[in-house]
């Protein structure tokens, strides 16, 4: 039988992800003064978590063939909102956590209902919301800050290491995979996910509940977006509402799910593609840092290998034969 | 009965139409708060500013009809104002061809965009993403991350700041013939029928013996072009360039165009709507600041108003 | 269940799209374990009447009972919830999926709240069997599979819903000569196993040999209802169309055609291993058919004349000189005048959203301009004169080519190629899906177009049309041409005999449909 064969292309875009993150992440820890040590290993984790999670957060989306430029906002906002609520009492704190993914969860769907009833285009939707979550973070941090009692606890753990040296953010992101990410994929509601991005027609055709795919799509990103701002608040101890910081994870994310070979026409891909995608892409920023080069560099170098990155995708060109091929 | 229309006024797009009319109800509503808001001063100086975002507007709207995007605008702005205010600063030769050398080097930028669109066939999402990276990295290193000394020539700060007919501001001077050459383009030139095909159905365009490749690469050299040339009049506007000049127009430039009712899928869509898009946004942020509303109640009531304009217009039809 | 007592009715229905009446007061009664055809022209409401049954379109008037209860359908899912599956014309399948997704896809078996992959699995293989399609892979991607095994796996997903009708709107159409034997095997049986099956196509061979009873509809109405075999293919053409249904193709040309020169000669033309020594030469005035079973290289042959196909080996030939053809702009111009009427007219022909006089002008763009301006005045006539030529009936020159019926759509596609005047026509199955009067006069075209002095090459996977039309029909098999039948050559035998590859002389008995009509 020739079934591993079809599992395997399945999971090529996954694959290449982990092959181009391992490939990075050997070079920056062999150049680093310090070596592959459980410091370096649990700082590259708290970083890449970040992104890796508002990136997850994207792939639910673009799975749908939508497109989640309010992402970092959410991000930004439940960041903001964690500062305040996650404080006094370990209790009290944890149930500050439920809020903040609550609030997430709030985001999400309301992206996705405007998307849905509101039968509004993702890109031009998801740039106001984005808007009016930016407007709720400044208002509730036009500072950054925390609240006077923050709840360092759970942060410090969090953030921190398990016996042997494992980053605990490493293991709630396994988590995160295990809880949200697999059994959305085996669904039937994760299925329709990915025949609506698919093809919405056929979808629709077949009668695949597409409103009820595209609606879990929005929330369960607004979750991870929430999950990802959680963890900058544990990271940070504070709430910040940076404009640019939001419009960065944004598109980050973006760039994190291409890399992960999740197609943003839709219905191809993994978020576990996702995540390796965003740890890369983290990957290469801090590979200047090892390389002792002036860091005013850095974002040209992030920019050249996110390009030549990008262009590699254009290898399959060399196998079309047919022209019209081009313009599937 | 039936009544005959006017044949310009018959085919107005309802999307355009109601943008006008809210552009309308924002300034009545603006006038109760003050007079200001209907007095030619404040007018005409609400065009001069809405003439930046208009002339970003105009190239975005190219790519958008296509249906692709150009996200590469914060950084090709800035990279179009900087050059012109470092080509200044390299003697007289410097000062006069600095217009021209800062939109080369967006035009360059755009190409880099447009052939990877066409040519390598990545989403025009991501490889303009990637290119606004790289711009935004060029300009980091040349400036080691602070603003750049250099200030804008004395031709940029003509245009973006000058009159010279009937104190009309010379940027508004410049967004109009630079729209009308536009709506010329679109709807007298074989290039514009082209891009309008494209944005319907590349492949049948293909098929129709266009060389569609082609017309995609100058269509973000244009988007990029026209991006930098706006980077050089907000230079001159402000007397010289600086570090994020670009960041607050990508999101308005797309907005406005939206909200101009040309569809975010290509194909569909017309310049007057992207005027009235334009003005439109510039008008919606200059009334939040005159009420001196604090930026996170802007940023929401920004935010409500562009989804509340698309539910009212831009709503895609139902499947059955 | 009493046989009289109906599996399903619909009563009444009527449906608008704007000021146009899809359906008109229709009424249709289907029997389980009977197969009842659905004829008509395009446009005579078929489609709109499938539509309804199968929820995805919402009925303006008029009631629907299964079984005697009334049922109302508000989507596709509660249609399949109620048995009543469909298979659609375009294809409903999600390319990204693998089949067996597919075919589980609006009830995937679960368990603990998961899908259970190895149900799934079994469900698939055994589908799969039932609809002849035990070749195909359950993991494959459906994107990878070529059209008519994907026809196959709809047919499979459709039996997996346990439907009790099945709705086949031009299930064959994408299949070869060969599936279409086994998806008829297959119909067959689900018939004599007590399923109702509404079976619409254009192909009267194979309504003779499947139907029970039949129902003709014209303009939304159904206008007859008969038993199958009760009426001579003639009757039912005349009751399609509503009027006498004369000489379907206009005579050929009497005039000696081999002493002409070639316009377009082709040698030895490859590419990769779908096309292999292909040589071929048409003459002004000549219609040359393709002929063979359906994706035997007849597209990707067109596709290299128009320069579509990177790395094509061989020489192609303008009017004796050799001549690179590198891609459909240079095939248009002047020098070469080609012109190809591409498969599918709403991908590759047309901007729907765009106007009639867009679309038509588009092709020729560069003959209407000076310095890349559009000369308006030239612009306009030039479109008028292509509407009034092939009589195309348009509200007007700026409504979109989307609002104009099939049939004047693909009108619009023929007449936007006239307007390069184009000496070497290449046409890719241009009627299929088309209603009969306008094939009429799209054969009445061609004609005209040969006798003005074109070349016209005439891929068609109708045998009829290349009886009727061509001087000479080359035969595809495999990517290479197997036969070239001349004028008198031309037959249905011959036809069916050298596409299937095997010599006139024995067994076409069996093989081909066509046979039994």
């Amino acid at each position: 039988m020739k079934d591993w064969r079809y599992r395997l292309a399945e999971q090529r875009g996954t694959l290449l992800a982990l092959a181009i993150f391992l490939f990075m992440f050997v070079v920056y820890v062999s150049k680093h003064p310090a070596g592959f040590t459980a410091n370096v290993v649990q700082t590259a984790a708290n970083k890449g978590v970040l992104l890796a999670l508002v990136a997850m957060g994207q792939t639910m989306v673009v799975l749908s063939a939508g497109i989640d430029l309010s992402a970092g906002m959410i991000f930004i906002f439940t960041n903001c909102l964690g500062s305040y609520i996650i404080a006094g009492s370990t209790p009290m704190a944890l149930l500050g956590v439920v809020g903040v993914l609550l609030a997430g969860l709030v985001c999400g769907a309301l992206n996705g209902l405007i998307v849905i009833y509101g039968r509004l285009q993702p890109i031009v939707t998801t740039i106001a919301t984005g808007s009016i979550y930016y407007g709720v973070a400044l208002w509730l941090r036009p500072q950054p800050g925390n609240s006077d009692n923050f709840n360092s606890d759970i942060a410090d753990f969090m953030t921190g290491r398990l016996p042997g040296g494992i980053p605990v953010s490493l293991v709630a992101l396994f988590v995160v995979v295990l809880v949200v990410w697999l059994p959305f994929r085996r669904s039937a509601i994760g299925r329709a996910v990915y025949a609506t991005g698919s093809s919405e027609v056929a979808a629709y055709m077949s009668g695949v509940p597409i409103a009820r795919a595209k609606f879990w799509a929005y929330t369960l990103s607004g979750l991870l977006s929430a999950i990802g701002g959680l963890y900058l608040t544990f990271i940070t101890y504070s709430g910040d509402a940076s404009f640019a910081s939001g419009g960065t994870y944004t598109l980050y994310s973006i760039a994190a799910v291409v890399l992960g070979g999740v197609s943003l026409f839709g219905g191809v891909g993994s978020a576990v593609g996702a995540i390796f995608g965003a740890l890369a892409f983290r990957t290469i920023g801090d590979l200047l840092f090892v390389f002792d080069l002036d860091p005013l560099w850095q974002p040209l170098f992030q920019g050249v290998v996110l390009l030549l990155a990008v262009c590699v995708g254009a290898a399959r060109l060399f196998q079309i034969r047919n022209r019209l091929d081009l313009f599937a | 009965m039936t009544i005959r229309l006017p044949a310009p006024l018959r085919r107005v797009d309802p999307a355009v139409a109601t943008a006008f009319a809210c552009i309308v109800l924002l300034l009545l509503l603006g006038s109760l708060y003050s007079r200001e808001f209907l007095s030619p001063a404040y007018l005409l100086q609400q065009l001069k500013v809405a003439s930046f975002l208009g002339v970003i507007a105009t190239g975005m709207m190219v790519v958008i009809l296509l249906g692709q995007i150009d996200l590469s605008v914060p950084w090709v702005v800035a990279v179009g104002g900087m050059m012109a205010c470092a080509a200044t600063a390299h003697g007289l030769w410097g000062t006069i061809l600095a217009i021209p050398f800062g939109l080369l080097c967006g035009i360059v930028l755009g190409l880099v965009n447009g052939f990877g669109v066409a040519y390598l066939r990545i989403p025009s999402m991501i490889i303009t993403l990637a290119v606004n990276a790289v711009a935004q990295g060029l300009m980091v290193a040349y400036t080691g991350g602070f603003s750049p000394q250099d200030s804008a020539s004395h031709a940029m700060r003509f245009i973006a700041t000058g009159d010279i007919v009937f104190g009309l501001p010379n940027a508004l001077i410049v967004w109009a013939l630079l729209g009308a050459g536009t709506v010329f383009m679109f709807t007298r030139t074989s290039f514009g029928r082209a891009i309008y095909a494209i944005g319907n159905r590349e492949r049948a365009a293909y098929l129709s013996g266009i060389n569609t490749q082609r017309v995609v690469m100058i269509a973000f050299a244009i988007s990029g072009g026209l991006s930098a040339f706006a980077g050089e009049l907000l230079a001159g506007y402000a007397s010289k360039a600086a570090q994020a000049m670009g960041d607050a127009y990508l999101l308005p430039s797309i907005a406005a165009v939206v909200l101009g009712g040309t569809s975010i899928l290509g194909g569909r869509g017309s310049y007057i709507g992207t005027i009235a898009g334009v003005i439109l946004i510039t008008l919606l942020q200059s009334i939040l600041s005159v009420m001196q509303m604090e930026e996170f109640g802007r940023q929401v009531i920004y935010g409500f108003v562009i989804i509340g304009m698309l539910l009212l217009y831009g709503r895609e039809r139902r499947l059955r | 269940m009493d046989v009289a007592t109906p599996l399903f009715r619909m009563e009444a229905v009527s449906k608008r799209y704007g000021g146009v009446r899809a359906l008109e007061e229709a009424e249709l009664t289907v029997h389980a374990g009977r197969v009842h055809a659905v004829l008509g022209e395009n446009g005579a409401g078929k489609s709109t009447l499938i539509k309804v049954m199968a929820g995805v379109v919402a009925p303006d008037k008029g009631r629907m009972t299964l079984e005697g209860r009334e049922v109302v359908f508000p989507d596709p899912a509660s249609a399949i919830a109620a048995g009543v599956v469909c298979i659609f014309q375009e294809l409903s399948l999600i390319p990204d999926l693998s089949v067996a997704d597919n075919i589980v896809i609006s009830n995937p078996p679960k368990r603990f709240g998961l899908i259970d992959r190895r149900a799934q699995r079994r469900i698939a293989e055994q589908a799969l069997a039932r609809a002849g399609g035990e070749d195909i892979h359950p993991l494959a991607p459906v994107k990878d599979l070529p059209l008519s095994r994907r026809q196959i796996v709809e047919i499979a997903k459709a039996l997996a819903r346990d439907p009790r009708i099945l709705i086949l709107d031009e299930a064959t159409s994408a299949l070869t000569a060969a599936d279409v034997t086994r998806v008829f095997a297959v119909l067959k049986r689900l018939r004599s196993e007590g399923l109702a099956l509404l079976y619409i196509s254009h192909r009267m061979h194979e309504i003779a040999e499947l139907a029970d009873e039949c129902t003709v509809f014209r303009n939304g109405r159904n206008v007859a209802t008969y038993l199958a075999g009760s009426k001579t293919d003639n009757e039912v053409v005349e009751m399609m169309i509503g009027r006498e249904y004369s000489h379907v193709f206009p005579p050929k040309s009497p005039a000696k055609l081999s002493d002409k020169p070639p316009v377009l000669e082709v040698r030895k033309l490859s590419w990769g291993h779908r096309l292999r020594d292909i040589s071929l030469t048409a003459r002004a005035g000549e219609v040359v058919g393709l002929g063979g079973l359906d994706g035997q290289g007849q597209r990707e042959l067109l596709l290299a004349l128009f320069g579509v196909l990177m790395g094509v080996s061989g020489e192609i030939l303008i009017d004796g000189k050799p001549t690179q053809v590198k891609s459909p702009r240079v095939a248009k111009s002047r020098k070469i005048g080609m012109a190809l009427i591409p498969e599918d007219r709403k991908t590759e022909g047309l901007m729907l959203p765009m106007a009639v006089k867009a679309n038509l002008s588009f092709a020729a763009m560069d003959r209407l301009c000076h310095w890349g301006v559009i000369d308006r005045e030239a612009e306009r006539k030039a479109v008028e004169d292509m509407i009034r030529l092939l009589a195309i009936r348009t509200d007007g020159l700026d409504v979109p080519v989307g609002s104009l019926s099939g049939g004047n759509q693909q009108k619009v596609v023929i007449a936007k190629w006239l307007m390069v005047s184009p000496r070497i026509i290449l046409l890719n199955d241009p009627t299929r899906g088309i209603d009969v009067g306008t094939k009429q006069e799209i054969y009445q075209l061609l004609r005209k177009l040969a006798e003005s002095g074109a070349a016209i090459i005439f891929y068609s996977t109708d045998y009829d049309e290349l009886i009727g039309c061509c001087n000479r029909v080359l035969v595809l098999y495999d990517g290479t041409v197997k036969r070239t039948l001349v004028e008198d050559e031309i037959t249905e035998r011959a036809l069916v005999a050298s596409a299937l590859n095997i010599a006139t002389d024995q067994g076409e008995a069996g093989i081909s449909p066509a046979a039994n009509a």
